[in-house]
Order: structure tokens, then sequence, then C-alpha cells
């Protein structure tokens, strides 16, 4: 029998949620925006701050979950049942959250993208990053943004960004996506177009 | 300028979750409000519950607020313009009591603004989320009753009834007649009611920086306008949107270019304009 301790949740569960969730709403309503977010708890160590504190805040028992291999860890799986109650799912297509480590092909294949009808059916993903600038640089247009943001997220791989025109393209379909490192995150939703 | 403090304090109701809302209720409507935001203009459904006032008071309005709010907001409430309706004093002390947050009446320093059936005069700021009661969300409803129906002309983008609708208000006349919830088309894409605020107010929607929340209770629908997005009035390019003017200016602070209302002050029918912002009206004179 494993004598492994849970990682510790939220402290103050009502409260860090509801300050977590504001952040995570101000970088969905300005996308690119660097958002720090002072409350993540530290987790299980396998996922970002970043990460965990996205999921502890939105992550529920109606909400199933995809998980990489690479994050797919024991500690992982215990930490997000004990805490958030969320079923763990292998079949992407049944995921309204997933956790994706940047680097692989094919980052969106397979998830939800909503239908014509109901494009509010589609997935979130949230993309580990290494880091949130020094890769390749990219603007930004779309809803919530002035004019143009420029960023370099780093670790995305080569076929990321054409992968990413391809999702826009089916708007108002298609997944959206946060980019977490550490303690920071940035959304990008389906509604912004990038020039890479 | 008159103070225009006002106590809302009361003791903390232990008896409730933070904010009324139970956990699971506040993130099934978090998870509708960032969907909300990744499709502009789009209606999400969501799961509304029974809130202690009835429908057609702002109970998707409070849902919203309650989802979003926290001990470190600064929480304004107006109804029509005003600071001081009924609608407006209950919701603001609601709030206080089940959120403990801080309430004003001053649009700059408000954090969170839930408003019936206006935008406030003095520009919102990047940071602010205003947030609209929605009676009926669907602005094609009128012209087609079927939901399926409305979903369908959504999703296919056929939007050639509204431009129908319009054009006969034009044929008879002579204008397009709408002077409220007057429809819009967000980011170019999904035609959508900015509820029943006057027309007055649709341009400050357009690429506003503030967060632009809908909730609607009975229909239970949440949709959202995120910062710097198109908002376009729907008009025709012979029959350009315009929007209200009077040749009144405000009795009490003398603003030519804010939204008057008119009251009849006597018995004998004598009228009077004067602003249906109070926060604004009251910090000119």
């Amino acid at each position: 029998m494993s004598t492994t301790l849970l990682a510790p949740g939220f402290a103050d569960p009502a409260h860090d949620a509801q300050r977590l969730f504001r952040s995570v709403l101000d970088a969905f309503s300005h996308p690119g925006r660097i958002v720090e977010l002072h409350d993540a708890p530290a987790g299980p160590g396998t996922l970002s701050p970043a990460a965990t504190a996205f999921l502890l805040t939105f992550a529920d028992r109606e909400t199933p979950l995809w998980l990489e291999a690479g994050v797919d860890k024991q500690e992982v799986r215990d930490f997000l049942r004990f805490h958030a109650g969320t079923p763990l799912v292998q079949a992407r297509e049944a995921a309204t959250f997933a956790v994706i480590i940047a680097g692989g092909g094919e980052p969106f294949a397979g998830f939800a993208i909503g239908s014509d009808t109901y494009p509010d059916r589609a997935a979130t993903l949230v993309i580990e990053v290494p880091a949130l600038d020094g890769g390749r640089a990219t603007i930004w247009r779309g809803p919530g943004i002035d004019g143009e943001v420029r960023l370099a997220i780093d670790g995305l791989g080569d076929g990321f960004w054409s992968a990413w025109a391809a999702n826009h393209a089916l708007f108002p379909c298609g997944v959206d996506l946060v980019f977490a490192s550490e303690t920071r995150l940035i959304a990008l939703p389906r509604s912004i177009a990038v020039e890479a | 300028m008159p103070d225009t403090t006002i106590q809302d304090t009361s003791p903390q109701d232990g008896a409730y979750n933070y904010g009324y809302l139970d956990e699971q209720t506040k993130r099934m409507i978090r998870r509708a409000i960032l969907k909300a935001v990744a499709v502009p203009g789009y209606q999400v459904p969501f799961g509304g519950r029974e809130m202690p006032l009835p429908y057609g008071w702002g109970t998707g309005g409070i849902q919203v607020t309650a989802a979003i709010i926290g001990r470190e907001d600064t929480l304004k409430v107006i109804d029509q313009g005003a600071d001081d309706t009924t609608n407006a004093v209950s919701i603001r002390r609601f709030f206080a009591r089940v959120a403990q947050v801080a309430t004003t009446t001053h649009t700059a320093e408000a954090t969170i603004i839930q408003t019936r059936h206006r935008v406030p005069e003095t520009p919102l700021t990047d940071g602010q989320i205003l947030v609209f009661q929605v009676p009926i969300p669907e602005p094609l409803r009128m012209l087609e009753p079927r939901e399926t129906e409305t979903r369908t002309l959504h999703a296919l983008s056929e939007y050639g009834v509204m431009q129908v609708s319009l054009y006969e208000s034009i044929a008879r006349h002579g204008r397009i007649a709408k002077t409220y919830n007057y429809p819009v088309m967000v980011n170019g894409r999904y035609i959508m009611s900015p509820s029943p605020i006057p027309k007055f107010d649709n341009p400050k929607l357009d690429r506003s920086p503030a967060l632009q929340l809908y909730g609607a209770g009975r229909e239970k629908r949440i949709y959202a306008v995120p910062p710097h997005t198109p908002v376009k009035s729907l008009d025709f390019d012979d029959h350009p949107f315009e929007i209200e003017t009077w040749t009144e200016s405000c009795a009490l602070c003398g603003s030519t270019e804010s939204f008057l209302d008119e009251m009849i002050v006597d018995d004998t029918g004598k009228r009077l304009f004067v602003c249906s912002d109070t926060d604004y009206c009251e910090s000119r004179r």
C-alpha cells in the first residue's frame, strides 16, 4: 500500500477559486496577456502550478479530463480525483479539459470542437510550455486585443501554428487553449488569428 | 457634490456560501462565461438556478455577478441609470450581505457594474466588468419563435429575416423605429441583443475597454463581448444608424450629451428633462 501524501489543494476554496477564476477570465478577455496566478497551489509536482490552479478552478465531476502520457502519473490522478472529483478519460473526444505537453505533433486532433449550433461544447486544452517567451515570434489579432500583440511562446512543435490556423478557421467551432508555465498563463481562444 | 456613499453594510450571513451560490454552480457558470468570451456574441446555455427574487428582476445578471464577485471587488448596481431605484438598491444590498463587498455609486470606482437597461455615461476602463440583466437574449425571437430554428439561423449566420424586419420598419415609418434593444453584430459573426438599453448606448459597446457579460435568468443563457471587440448596430447604407438627440438639456446639471428622461412634475403637465445616469448627473452639479 502506498503511503504517499496527497499535495494540498486550495487553502480557502471559495476565495482561492474566485481569485484564480478572475485571473483566467482576465487572460481570456485579453488574449496574449501574461497573467500571474499569485495563489496557485504547488500541486503534485508533475503539473505546473498554473495548470494545477486552472484545473482546480474549473474541473469537477461534470468535466471529463484527458491527460497526456507525460503527466498521466499516479500522483496527478490521485490529486485531481481527490480535490476536483474529475473523471479521467482515455478518449480525447470525451474530454472537456485536457493537459498537453508542448512539442508533440497534432496537438488538437480528436478533441471536441463543438458544433455549428452548440460551439460552446468544445474542449479547453491546457498546454504545458517551458517558457512564455523565447520561442518563435507570433502576432495575435482578434476580439479582446487592442490592435495586435506580439508573443514568442517557447517549446511549441513545428506544425503548431499551422494547426492553430486550421483550428481558428473552424470558428465559431474549435478548441480554446491555455499556455501554462510555472505560475503564469496565457489564454488563446479560438477567435484569435495568429500570424506566425 | 453631495455625499453619495450608501450604507449597505449588514451582518455577514453565515447560512449561505460566499456569494450565495454553491461552488459547483459557480464553476458551471464560470465555465459558461469562458466559452461566452471565446465565442463573442454566441449565447451559451447554462444551468440557471432559482434565485431569491422573481424572473424579470435580474436573476441572470445576479448569477453572473455571484459567480465572478470576490472580496476585493467594488460593486455598483444601476436600474435605468439610477443607483437609488428599488431593483438597484435590493441587488446591491444582496451582495453586500452575501459577498461582503464594498459598494459604490461612482462608475469610476466600481470593478463590477451590474446594470438593468443602461450603460453608464462615464467611459469604462480596462479591468471593469459590465454585467447586463437580459430579459430575452435571442434577438431573433420576435421574428422566429422556435429555438431550434433561431439556433440554426445563428449557426448559418443567416440573418436576412432581421434585415427584412428593419426594412419593414423603414417602409412603415420612414426610418428604423426601434429605439431600444437595437440589434448589433458582434465581431462580424453573431447578431446579438444588447438587452433593452436605449440605442443611445449602442455606440458605447463598440470596442469598449471593459468586459461585457450578459446574463438571462429565465432563458438560462450567458453571452459576452470581450474588450476592444467591434460591435456594429445594424443599418442600411441609405438609412445609417442614428442615436437619439434632444433639443433640451438636463434641468439639474445642464448636460447636452447624456441620455435624458422626461418627467412630468405637476398637475398642469409641466415637463422636465433630467439625466438618466444619476452618478454622472451628480458629479456635474
